[in-house]
């Protein structure tokens, strides 16, 4: 079983406990009634969904019910690096890819 | 009259007692969700009569009291005396919330020398004695249900469930029961 490391829990939890969240670091426009719809088009629908590494929202959610950041390589599907919700990205050495 | 009406646990009267493994449903008990930032954490100690622990996958307990840590500002307390927990967190001033779920959840207790075995079969975590040591308690999954373990003993765990959930968790412990 896939094993991810919680940053609230502090250790590696089964993958059963976490679900995953969508893109991580999309900043919510701060005057959305002001967006035109190509701009809203982009924040709301557009991902970037590349191969190799990945920051991605994943939720302990039957744990600590956490959200927090990950960084994964879509190629191997390894987890990378986990870190807490407001951290920056971590900078990281791809594999794989 | 002399018509009476009674509650009716959600497990009572089911569950199994046998030489290695037995799985009881808990008597009932006084619960309580808390969710409190940091500054919070110190004044609800006091009201609660225990040191709400800070460490994950921890409890403290107290007498018939228990709070565990569920995640980094939430703990399942639990009084098996059954005292009312939202009205000894009333009188503190900082900002929290305090749901009382003693009706939302039931709990069984599995112990034995096969308890962590069969936990095992719908259980993910490690349930080794140096990864889920005595006192360790944890949010997680039993099959398809959300379960709080908690382990009281090197062969004593409580199964917190939602009751909804009850039957389907002690018949998927039962069916471990046979395999294991």
């Amino acid at each position: 079983m896939l094993l991810i490391h919680c940053p609230y829990c502090q250790e590696e939890r089964p993958e059963l406990e976490f679900r995953h969240a969508g893109e991580a670091h999309i900043a919510r426009p701060t005057d959305m009634a002001a967006l035109s719809d190509a701009d809203f088009e982009r924040f709301f629908f557009i991902r970037s969904n590349p191969k190799g590494i990945v920051f991605e929202r994943w939720r302990h959610i039957h744990g600590c019910a956490r959200f927090f950041n990950a960084a994964r390589d879509t190629v191997s599907d390894r987890f990378l690096a986990t870190y807490r919700a407001g951290d920056p990205k971590p900078a990281l050495d791809g594999e794989g890819a | 009259m002399g018509e009476e009406t009674r509650r009716i646990a959600p497990l009572e009267g089911r569950g199994f007692d046998g030489e290695e493994l037995r799985v009881l449903p808990a008597e009932p008990a006084t619960r309580l969700v808390l969710r409190a930032s940091a500054e919070a954490c110190e004044d609800l100690s006091a009201a609660l009569g225990l040191d709400l622990p800070r460490t994950p996958k921890t409890t403290s307990s107290k007498g018939a009291r228990a709070a565990l840590w569920l995640g980094p500002d939430e703990w399942l307390v639990i009084d098996q005396a059954g005292a009312n927990l939202v009205a000894a967190c009333a009188g503190v001033p900082a900002f929290h919330a305090a749901v009382d779920v003693s009706h939302r959840n039931t709990a069984m207790l599995v112990s034995g020398p096969r308890a962590a075995d069969v936990l095992s079969a719908g259980c993910p975590q490690d349930l080794s004695l140096h990864a889920f040591p005595v006192g360790a308690a944890s949010r997680t999954m039993f099959g398809k249900a959300e379960i709080v373990l908690w382990r009281t003993g090197e062969d004593a765990f409580r199964v917190e469930c939602w009751r909804s959930f009850s039957d389907y968790v002690l018949l998927l412990m039962e069916a471990a029961a046979r395999d294991v």
